[in-house]
């Protein structure tokens, strides 16, 4: 750990300048990542601003929707009546993640943009593109176990670690964001990246930009919709797949759909493919499955040291049933 | 006056929970430096170079040790203490350097300021059981041989009408107790005190006296409290002679040092997997005609570690044809060690899967199927059992656990089934003295032995209390402290029996001198010593795991709903403390049944998921109902104290009754540890 300064900035913009222009800046809001990152060597800012003073925390009815300020605590968030009976995935996803006394200190904005739990990316003994550009992935023909089975290039092949992130990509949800340039929105379908070439960046944010809300759009949909983790221990572990999914249907057929995947991919992954899939179809086992092998036929898991992780592929196809069939028997 | 069997709440609880219990690293000492540890990044070669000019530029580093720069050290039997004596790397992790400094933060930095060139040799850090280099240890840790044989197994094998043959593999299993190992140690007027978190004060005076090259009586070790061991705090590690040789760079300044919880992965040992060839051979009726295994591990090339996971099978079922073997690649990885019930925690796994296998081979029931092969006498010795409760054991917790209507079931989403496997672990005492001391109308009883969370606080006094005929609030108690006599490391499930037994003795020969109405400063000494009583009989306690298993049908997801073990420990000391250790090695059983596995990247050579969040320990929502019983067992042959210790038998047998009871849920027979859903997926419809 080395030495940096602190800066707790009360305006907002000044502080987005103020990072937007040093290079060696990076924003501090739960800290629940950061910290851990600055103890094992795998950041080394040189100036910490803390969000606290120029973000705000609570939730307020918006258009319709819900408005969620960048500073509330995942507990909050997961607490919250109207978050719990009109947006149940996000607050299942929430709860299923990380530990109590994490969520108490983790905020909305900080939760998405977590980095990946990728043992190699947090080995700083280890090579790692994500890490150290070029160095190579050592996560390749290592442990993977905890690795993408969609969208990984030769040059990573992390999974994006965050539950909510998942929920909201369903949800439609749309990032409230003031940059250098001033304020504009972004879908967070759109927020996180495949690794391609470029595995250092997890998102398209620019260097300075400040996530200031998270804006639920109004859909009588999501309530019914919810979040299933399946993960090796019962609490506090990282998802080996998770979906997060509404359906509607009208006499058995299925109107409308919103499924996305969580522990497959270097983002959350919204199954667009296999919506379309389930669009006109018969609400049945058989759909779903057709529709989640739809998504997949592109997977390509990885062997390993561990035995690889291709079992995510059926494991996913199989979640993606159960969810959808206990979605549809609600 | 009965102090003995009582419920008696832990005379530290209350400092514990108030956080006024000082550890190692806590202690109060004035004007503390800090010590940070440097690692090779490499698995096998040497430093070539060395710069420590930027470390030592910056400001508050006091400091810095490197390679050949500190004192020649003694050569001792463990080369794991023979800190920074040359440029050598033997394995990835290895302490290289350490920098002393006014705080832990400078400390921790100027370890990134330190220039390495190495010479990298190849190295060689992939363990499999089929390596064409596997050696024969010379012997287990117990003395006994690494490999036995009677009759023969082979011809009983191929004549027998019913045989298992299969392969079973436990995974490398990290200690990691709460509190990190750590040691604050101040070096003033040729004496060292080392504050260090330890299972045995004296070991750590022993060792670190030798390797240091000083009298025993300079050195003074003091462990009031520990966080928990499990085996890593069983002996001193090398962190605790880099503490001391820093402290003895700064002579008067007391010097803290404390490991990282991911240090814990490369510094201070762990249990080893485990690949056991296990065979099986059995008439009709179920009697074993054979009964065989081949145990292989890794270890160290720098130290050799024999995880014995043959050795149960040597005395736990009768079989008129019998192998053991045990076998070793030596390989550059960090040094392995003991991790609670050591050998026979993986040692009763393969075994008591093969046995679940061969009674549903057989349509029997696994309880009768084992009852159908107790044998009469120690089968590896022929000496008789100082006792032996195994079936009533598995009788009674049969009774408990609702066994008798045990036909695999479905709940809604989650495939239902029961399991069962049987415990063991040996009785052994060690070598104590306690003293007694008459002082202002209470008994000061002083034992240099260590309470790693099991309750020997608690404990030792109600058994002096009866010893000396007095109510418990009239003894007091001293552990912890080289000051106080001699007592054995508290390891080995020997702690209570060792140095209650030695208190027994000290407490008789107290009332021999004194009498009943002692005068002030009256002080009498008392010692326990291994033996006669292991001579004439074979000491064991027994126990008996039940398992209910819950698997999804869709996701495989594994959860145990239910755990009851019923163990024959001998006499119980404290039935509050006794069950915490029960349901502790039982909830850390289901633990590495499910979740603990350490992921060694043989390209690196070392663990890559160093840390709580990536090495799954089970969490309060995978243990929900964990109960433990015991059936109440009079051996006046295996000790004076009657007790055979009860801190590692919890752990015996879980792992294979969970498996066993996921075979009966799904009917998938997994042989491989941890039991995780992706084992089970292929064979759910």
């Amino acid at each position: 750990m080395r030495p940096f300064d602190y800066l707790a900035p009360t305006d907002a913009a000044t502080a987005v300048r103020t990072v937007a222009t040093n290079p060696t800046a990076t924003y501090l809001a739960g800290g629940t990542n950061l910290v851990d990152h600055l103890k094992l060597g795998i950041t080394h800012p040189d100036l910490l601003v803390d969000t606290a003073a120029i973000t705000t925390a609570g939730i307020t009815d918006h258009h319709g929707g819900l408005l969620i300020g960048a500073a509330t605590r995942n507990s909050d968030i997961a607490a919250d009546h109207r978050v719990r009976t009109r947006y149940p995935a996000l607050a299942e996803a929430l709860l299923s993640g990380a530990s109590g006394q994490l969520r108490n200190m983790a905020t909305a904005a900080g939760n998405p943009l977590q980095r990946t739990r990728c043992p190699y990316f947090q080995d700083a003994t280890t090579p790692c593109n994500k890490r150290r550009p070029g160095s190579g992935c050592a996560a390749i023909g290592g442990h993977t176990r905890g690795h993408a089975i969609l969208g990984a290039s030769d040059h990573c092949v992390a999974t994006h670690p965050s539950d909510m992130a998942v929920a909201l990509t369903a949800l439609d949800a749309t990032l409230h964001i003031l940059g250098p340039d001033g304020p504009r929105t972004l879908p967070c379908t759109d927020l996180h990246r495949l690794p391609g070439t470029d595995p250092t960046r997890d998102t398209v944010l620019e260097h300075g930009d400040l996530i200031t809300a998270i804006e639920l759009p109004h859909n009588p949909l999501a309530r019914r919709s919810r979040y299933r983790k399946v993960r090796d221990r019962a609490s506090y572990a990282f998802a080996l797949v998770s979906v997060a999914a509404a359906l509607e249907t009208t006499d058995g057929i299925i109107t409308d759909a919103r499924l996305a995947f969580g522990g497959v991919a270097h983002k959350p992954w919204r199954a667009y493919r296999a919506e379309q899939a389930l669009l006109g179809q018969p609400a049945n086992d058989t759909t779903y499955r057709t529709a989640a092998e739809a998504e997949l036929t592109d997977a390509q898991p990885l062997n390993g040291l561990d035995g690889g992780n291709s079992f995510k592929v059926p494991l996913l196809t199989r979640t993606v049933i159960a969810t959808l069939r206990n979605l549809d028997q609600r | 006056m009965n102090a003995i069997g009582q419920d008696i709440p832990r005379r530290d609880g209350h400092a514990k929970v108030t956080g006024n219990a000082t550890y190692a690293y806590e202690t109060d000492v004035d004007n503390a430096a800090y010590c940070a540890l440097l690692q090779a990044t490499i698995a096998k070669g040497h430093i070539t170079e060395i710069d420590i000019t930027d470390a030592l530029a910056l400001p508050g580093v006091l400091t810095i040790l490197t390679p050949g720069d500190v004192q020649k050290l003694a050569h001792v039997d463990n080369p794991e203490l023979a800190v920074l004596q040359d440029n050598h790397i033997a394995y990835r992790g290895q302490i290289i350097g350490a920098v002393i400094a006014d705080t832990s933060e400078i400390a921790r930095h100027a370890t990134e300021l330190i220039h390495l060139s190495y010479h990298v040799d190849d190295h060689d850090s992939a363990f499999t059981a089929d390596r064409d280099d596997l050696h024969t240890p010379k012997a287990l840790v117990t003395g006994a041989p690494a490999d036995t044989t009677t009759g023969d197994v082979d011809t009983a094998m191929r004549t027998a009408p019913h045989t298992i043959d299969h392969t079973y593999s436990t995974a490398t299993n990290h200690n990691n107790p709460l509190e990190p190992h750590a040691t604050t140690a101040l070096w003033q007027d040729d004496t060292l005190v080392l504050w260090d978190s330890t299972q045995g004060v004296h070991a750590v005076r022993t060792d670190l006296a030798e390797v240091l090259r000083l009298r025993p009586d300079q050195v003074r070790v003091i462990c009031p409290y520990v966080g928990g061991g499990f085996g890593a705090k069983g002996e001193p590690h090398a962190h605790v002679v880099i503490a001391a040789l820093a402290a003895r760079a700064l002579p008067c300044r007391p010097v803290r040092l404390a490991l990282t919880r991911a240090q814990m992965f490369t510094l201070v040992g762990y249990r080893p997997p485990t690949v056991q060839h296990t065979r099986l051979a059995a008439d009709d009726t179920g009697a074993l005609t054979a009964i065989a295994i081949t145990s292989t591990s890794p270890t160290s090339a720098m130290r050799e570690y024999v995880e014995h996971a043959a050795a149960p099978t040597r005395m736990m079922y009768a079989a008129p044809n019998r192998a053991t073997r045990h076998r070793l690649a030596a390989l550059d990885i960090a040094v392995p060690t003991w991790m609670r019930a050591p050998g026979e925690c993986p040692g009763m796994f393969g075994p008591e899967v093969a046995i679940d296998e061969l009674a549903t081979a057989l349509g029997i029931d696994p309880i009768d199927l084992r009852v159908a092969n107790e044998p009469e006498v120690d089968p590896e010795t022929g000496k008789p059992f100082s006792s032996r409760n195994l079936v009533a054991c598995l009788r009674q917790g049969a009774d408990r656990f609702g066994w008798a209507d045990r036909a695999p079931r479905r709940e809604g989403d989650w495939l239902v089934g029961t399991g069962v496997a049987a415990a063991v672990f040996p009785a052994f005492t060690n070598r104590a003295t306690a003293s007694i001391r008459y002082e202002r109308g209470h008994y000061v009883v002083e034992i240099g032995a260590a309470d790693l969370g099991t309750g020997a606080w608690t404990v030792l006094p109600q058994i002096a209390a009866d010893a000396l005929g007095v109510p418990l609030h009239l003894v007091d108690i001293g552990i912890g402290d080289t000051t106080y006599p001699y007592a054995s490391v508290a390891g080995g499930s020997t702690g209570t029996a060792t140095w209650g037994s030695a208190v027994l003795v000290a407490a008789e020969t107290f009332r021999d001198k004194f009498g009943t109405d002692p005068t002030e400063g009256d002080e009498a000494e008392g010692s326990h010593d291994t033996g006669p009583f292991n001579e004439h009989y074979s000491t064991y306690a027994f126990g008996a795991q039940f398992a209910e298993v819950r698997v999804h049908a869709d996701t495989a997801e594994i959860r145990v709903p239910r755990l009851l073990g019923v163990f024959a420990a001998g006499r119980i000391i404290n039935p509050r403390t006794a069950r915490s250790q029960f349901t502790g090695g039982m909830t850390m059983g289901l633990s590495m049944a499910l979740h603990e596995t350490s992921s060694l990247d043989p390209r690196f050579g070392h663990v890559i998921n160093h840390d709580l969040a990536e090495y799954h320990i089970a969490s309060c929502a995978d243990a929900t109902d964990v109960q433990a019983y015991w059936i109440d067992e009079e051996d006046p042959h295996v000790n004076p104290l009657g007790a055979k210790g009860i801190g590692e038998i919890g752990i015996v047998g879980t792992a294979a009754a969970i498996v066993n009871a996921a075979h009966h849920a799904t009917g998938v027979r997994v042989r491989d540890l941890p039991l995780t859903l992706d084992k089970l997926l292929p064979g759910l419809p």
